[in-house]
């Protein structure tokens, strides 16, 4: 079982690795850490606490703890969603924290709430032996980074490159032919 | 769809508040509703049927919000998404 503190050292060390802070506000760092907590022992990943989830990990991949959102976030506002992750000037207090606008694309957020009943439908349609439509597949595609060749199988480039930092316009689409 | 009820004094305004219960904003939002003894209802809507879910969302869309948590409904006609302290406090005159 995931531990507070183990989440507060994953996300330490990821905060290190592309130059964060954590949040400099004791309570909110404990509530978040304890969010995540609670998530992944919830939805089996460290989906997002600021955010609702569908349950489903293709759906809720963007949103999993670092999401996708959280570097054009601190680039942008000085931190994430959530607070979380924050930039130097906002870990010394230079720049206030205040909610921002939410950069996940609206039909990514309806997927939370279309899935939750298209699951609950299986369910009851399971009760009923009747045979129900599954929920569409999200694509899914190949891309890899020009410069570091780091390769991802996901709906969309990530904005930053987990290994090598470099921006969403370093990475090229891989085609894959199906036979 | 089964609120939680949060008893403050000040009971001037309707207010009810979609969150999520682990949402870092929606407990500021929470804790600062007590602290200046405000009288409201919540949802913590990751812990809703799949109904309350929908509806919920069908509410927040109607009146033209976003689907961004916490959002708060002050006399069933004014919605403020996010923790906008400076807005709360404007709508709730405190």
């Amino acid at each position: 079982m995931t531990t507070v503190e183990k989440v507060r050292q994953r996300a330490e060390s990821d905060a290190k690795s592309y130059g964060y802070h954590l949040t400099p506000d004791p309570e909110s760092l404990k509530n978040l850490l304890e969010g995540l907590r609670q998530n992944e022992e919830r939805y089996g990943y460290p989906l997002c606490p600021c955010r609702l989830a569908s349950g489903k990990f293709e759906y809720d991949r963007d949103i999993i703890c670092p999401c996708d959102y959280r570097d054009p976030d601190v680039e942008e506002y000085g931190y994430c969603y959530c607070a979380l992750y924050v930039r130097k000037d906002v870990f010394e207090g230079k720049t206030p924290i205040q909610p921002i606008p939410e950069r996940r694309p609206i039909e990514k957020q309806a997927r939370a709430y279309a899935v939750s009943a298209e699951t609950a439908a299986e369910k009851k349609s399971k009760r009923n032996d009747a045979v129900i439509e599954k929920p569409s597949k999200a694509k899914m595609k190949m891309w890899y980074c020009k410069q570091c060749g780091y390769v991802c199988f996901r709906e969309e480039p990530p904005y930053v490159c987990p290994i090598c930092k470099a921006k969403r316009e370093m990475f090229a689409e891989i085609k894959t032919h199906e036979y | 769809m089964r609120t939680i009820k949060v008893p403050g004094k000040n009971n001037r305004h309707r207010v009810l508040m979609y969150a999520i219960s682990t949402c870092g904003w929606c407990k500021r939002a929470k804790n600062f509703l007590r602290d200046n003894n405000i009288e409201y209802e919540y949802v913590d809507i990751d812990l809703c049927s799949h109904e309350d879910r929908e509806r919920i969302r069908e509410d927040i869309i109607s009146r033209g919000g976003r689907l961004s948590y916490p959002t708060i409904i002050v006399d069933d006609r004014i919605l403020i998404t996010s923790f906008q302290e400076y807005k709360i406090r404007e709508v709730l005159e405190i």
